[in-house]
């Protein structure tokens, strides 16, 4: 431990620890200070301005995110100076957008929405101005809707330093500045990964998964966390289910190990065959070599392959009985799988397919 | 792994071989870019491919494909010339080192370099970075085991982390990438022909006589066969009935010819999945079973984690886990399983399984637990061998190089190696219905170096033949630099350009994996 640093917050004696911003000392004293642009685990921009505090001596409000503590300090993080100020700001945003909640995917689990709410705002003292992009619908995963964007930087964030994917950037400055792949193309036309990243961090329905659109309110959607089915990396995920469809996955940064929250293509959009019509739905029989597959019930089929294996093995013996096991399967169904043909069969002949 | 995907990102020195991390792992690619970018570590690539990892690599030693143990040797032969190895560690915690310095002497840069192409002066850089770290993690995958000499390999890669002691501490270790998701556990819980869950030998009568116990059944000490080894014993005829569970081995087998026969062969064959695969479409009997978001369960991921899967929503039709779908086989045959969940079977598991003894649902519901865990106190484990190896002191093995099994020749003049692209998993059963992997990517490509295209005029996107002495194909063209001259890279996802048409079956005598990164190979415009 570094040396703490004594201050005042909300009239409140505290130890703060060295080369700590006030952002963090508030959140550890469960003091809640509002936040747009800044994303843990990446750089602090103080880009929006909506986490000011006034700081004692100093000339102006001071963007918490962004300012160490210093032993002495004496800190108010919610005067009506400090919410004018939030206010103007939360104000700017709604009227520089088009921020039509009602068929928003975002509505009810948008930061701006419910900054709004709590500041209670009635309306924006400013003229709504509609940038009036086009929005983006050339790829079936991610939908991007730039009217919506706080030009936050979040997603930019995302890509670049949590992902290190290196495909967002502001591509002009200024009130027309606009986020996206180089060159201002499409998510498809670009070298994005598609790993859905960018559409986790950002605060409001700009960036929002294709898939799930009119597929479920965030309240209706019920969060399942689980661990991906494709890779070694395990990753932790939410799957999010509506009328028992998964429409569609998210990170969970609260999860920690492995993966904080990251995910790729394969886990984050890689679950339609969940419900593909083309799912086996029943057993199958041949009865016949050369034969067709006919539909069955478990237990003729458990009957039929019961019967076929006691006589293979009678007449061969165990060793002419193999089993192959999956590394797709959990680890309850591969010492199942394992103890069956052991225990069951009485062979060793057991393998999976992770060699190939 | 014998480390943690974390510690990747709080290294000095990563030294990637044989992983193509940014699309088989991207998650933990992640973790060497960020090192990388923001932390300022070193990464060392050592990969006959161009991949994405080169762009942020210090170093990259392009060896050609199968000369790995003699790289690693020149990278020994090196450290060792140097003296810049670590010697106390050697002393104190390994044997064998005599022998391994013996044989490393004649792997002088030049003659690696004589082999394997890298140049003398990239592979001493390479040797003195990695020997020069403090801590360095050695990350591989299926570009390393995918061989005839994939244990080589793999040992190789021990005995170059051993000799700089780099194992046993956080941030190092030797650290196997694992394919699929649930590789680890699959082995861990005895998926496999020689041993019992936790790697007891089924030789061992200690073992056997306590799994007869645990099971009530007596067992066959007779170690099993692997799965390339069945395939050719259905094919002579010995093994009659084969049961699958989940897996498509007639996409992803080498040769594949060769065990489509073999499975027509049998008398019985069951295979169960989700879906109506190549492999399902040969069998007597189908059954149907649930998806992983269909049932409760566990994985245990790359780093030895044991984590949660739940049921979010119902499976289709009549379709079961595959858990309750062995119990209700295994009590029509006349021993009974009557699990009530899949927990219950975990707690089974944790009995005769000694790394998993401290495992419990209830442990693991907010955050997954990585193995040894050896009772329900234990905190898990984030590295191994932090003090002694498992077997006492870590042993050197000394490897000889031997170059791949077929190399080109007259008639099949270049190499093809294979694997996978980011957007599509293994057989592509489920990513190929995934429309977004299908808009990012179609179909196979045959990547091919511009001077080979050029030579053999064949152009960006034109459909080429490729050819083994085992079977041919049909894909389309990629020019690209990724490929070195003289290679081509093709996936194995899809089942109308079916690589493993052409691949050796060539098996590692030991870990009995088919050499897939190495074929000779004809191209020609189709
Ligand atoms: S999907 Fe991933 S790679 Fe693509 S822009 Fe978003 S964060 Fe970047
Ligand atoms: S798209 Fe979203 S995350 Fe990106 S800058 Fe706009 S509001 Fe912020
Ligand atoms: S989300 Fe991607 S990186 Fe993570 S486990 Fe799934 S496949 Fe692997
Ligand atoms: S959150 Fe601090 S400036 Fe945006």
């Amino acid at each position: 431990m570094g040396k703490t640093v004594p201050l005042t917050i909300d009239g409140k004696d505290v130890e703060a620890a060295s080369g700590q911003n006030i952002l963090e000392v508030a959140h550890e004293q469960g003091i809640y200070i509002p936040t747009l642009c800044h994303y843990s685990r990446t750089t602090n921009v103080g880009a929006c301005r909506v986490c000011v505090v006034e700081v004692e001596e100093a000339k102006s409000l001071v963007a918490s995110c962004c300012m160490p503590v210093s032993p002495g300090m004496v800190i108010r993080t919610n005067t009506p100076k400090v919410r004018d100020a939030r206010r103007l700001i939360v104000e700017l945003l709604w009227a520089s957008g088009d921020h039509n909640c009602l068929n928003c995917e975002q509505n009810g689990a948008c930061e701006l929405q419910n900054l709004i709410y709590w500041l209670e705002i009635e309306k924006p003292r400013f003229p709504i101005e509609h940038p009036g992009y086009d929005v983006e619908k050339t790829n079936t995963m991610i939908q991007r809707d730039l009217n919506k964007c706080i030009l936050c930087g979040r997603c930019i964030r995302a890509c670049n330093e949590i992902q290190v994917n290196e495909i967002l950037d502001f591509s002009q400055r200024g009130s027309r500045a606009k986020v996206g792949p180089a060159f201002d193309t499409d998510y498809i036309d670009s070298d994005c990964y598609f790993c859905g990243e960018c559409a986790d961090a950002c605060p409001v329905g700009a960036i929002t998964f294709k898939q799930a659109r009119f597929a479920g309110r965030p309240w209706e959607l019920k969060k399942v966390k689980t661990t991906c089915a494709y890779c070694g990396v395990g990753c932790q995920m939410d799957l999010n289910v509506h009328d028992n469809r998964i429409v569609k996955v998210t990170g969970n940064r609260a999860y920690e190990q492995p993966n904080w929250g990251s995910l790729c293509i394969k886990g984050r959009f890689g679950l339609d065959f969940v419900n593909h019509p083309d799912r086996l739905k029943t057993p199958l029989i041949r009865t016949e070599k050369g034969g067709e597959l006919a539909e069955a019930t478990w237990e003729e089929a458990y009957a039929f392959i019961a019967e076929k294996l006691t006589d293979i093995r009678k007449e061969n013996g165990p060793e002419s009985i193999a089993g192959l096991s999956s590394a797709r399967c959990t680890n309850e169904e591969n010492y199942l799988f394992q103890k069956f043909m052991r225990a069951v069969i009485g062979t060793n002949h057991v393998d999976h397919c992770a060699r190939l | 792994m014998t480390n943690s995907v974390e510690e990747i990102e709080f290294t000095d020195v990563i030294l990637a071989t044989g992983t193509n991390t940014t699309e088989n792992h991207p998650v933990i690619s992640s973790r060497i870019k960020r090192a990388v970018s923001q932390r300022g570590a070193k990464l060392i690539v050592i990969d006959p491919r161009e991949i994405d990892l080169v762009k942020y690599a210090t170093l990259w030693l392009r060896q050609k494909p199968g000369t790995d143990v003699a790289v690693f040797n020149g990278l020994m032969n090196v450290i060792i010339e140097e003296g810049i190895f670590a010697k106390e560690y050697v002393e104190n915690r390994t044997e064998g080192f005599e022998a391994l310095k013996k044989v490393v002497e004649k792997f002088t840069p030049e003659y690696v370099e004589k082999i394997s192409g890298v140049p003398v002066e990239d592979l001493k850089k390479a040797a003195r970075l990695y020997a020069g770290a403090e801590k360095a993690s050695l990350l591989y995958a299926m570009g390393i085991t995918q061989h005839i000499t994939g244990t080589d390999n793999v040992k190789s890669c021990a005995n170059l982390a051993m000799l700089c002691g780099k194992v046993g501490i956080e941030g190092g270790g030797v650290n196997p990438l694992r394919g699929q998701n649930n590789v680890q556990g699959a082995c861990d819980m005895g998926a496999l022909p020689n041993v019992f869950p936790a790697y007891q030998s089924v030789i061992s009568d200690e073992a056997r006589v306590k799994f007869e116990k645990a099971w009530g059944a007596t067992l066959s000490a007779k170690p099993g066969k692997t799965v390339v080894e069945i395939a050719e014993a259905a094919h002579r005829g010995e093994i009659k009935a084969i049961y699958v569970m989940g897996e498509n081995p007639l996409l992803s087998d080498p040769d594949i010819t060769h065990v489509e026969a073999a499975f027509k062969h049998l008398e019985l064959l069951v295979v169960q999945d989700i879906f109506l695969t190549e492999t399902a479409r040969l069998a007597d009997v189908v059954l149907p079973s649930a998806c992983f978001a269909e049932k409760d369960g566990t994985f245990t991921n790359t780093e030895r984690r044991v984590q949660r899967i739940r049921k979010a929503v119902p499976a289709p039709g009549q379709a079961k886990a595959d858990w309750q779908i062995i119990s209700g086989l295994s009590t029509k045959m006349g021993y009974p399983m009557s699990y009530a969940s899949a927990e219950e079977i975990m707690k089974e598991i944790a009995l005769v399984t000694p790394s998993y003894a401290g495992i419990t649902y209830e442990r693991i519901e907010k955050e997954g637990l990585q193995w040894p865990c050896p009772n329900t106190d234990h905190p898990g484990t984030r590295f191994l061998h932090k003090d002694l190896f498992s077997r006492g002191r870590g042993l050197f093995h000394a490897i000889e190089y031997i170059p791949p099994a077929e190399l080109p020749d007259r008639d099949y003049p270049m190499i093809l190696s294979t694997g996978r692209v980011l957007y599509h998993y293994h057989t592509g059963t489920m990513t190929r219905l995934a429309k977004g992997s299908m808009e990012r990517c179609p179909e196979s490509l045959v990547e091919i170096h511009p001077s080979d295209a050029q030579r053999l005029g064949i152009q960006d996107g034109q459909i080429v033949k490729v050819t083994s002495r085992r079977g041919t194909l049909q894909a389309k063209a990629k020019v690209t630099t990724r490929s070195d001259q003289g290679m081509i890279f093709m996936n194995f996802h899809f089942h109308e350009a079916a690589v493993n048409l052409l691949t050796n079956p060539a098996l590692d005598p030991i870990g009995k994996i088919p050499e897939y990164k190495v074929c000779a190979v004809r191209v020609e415009a189709a």
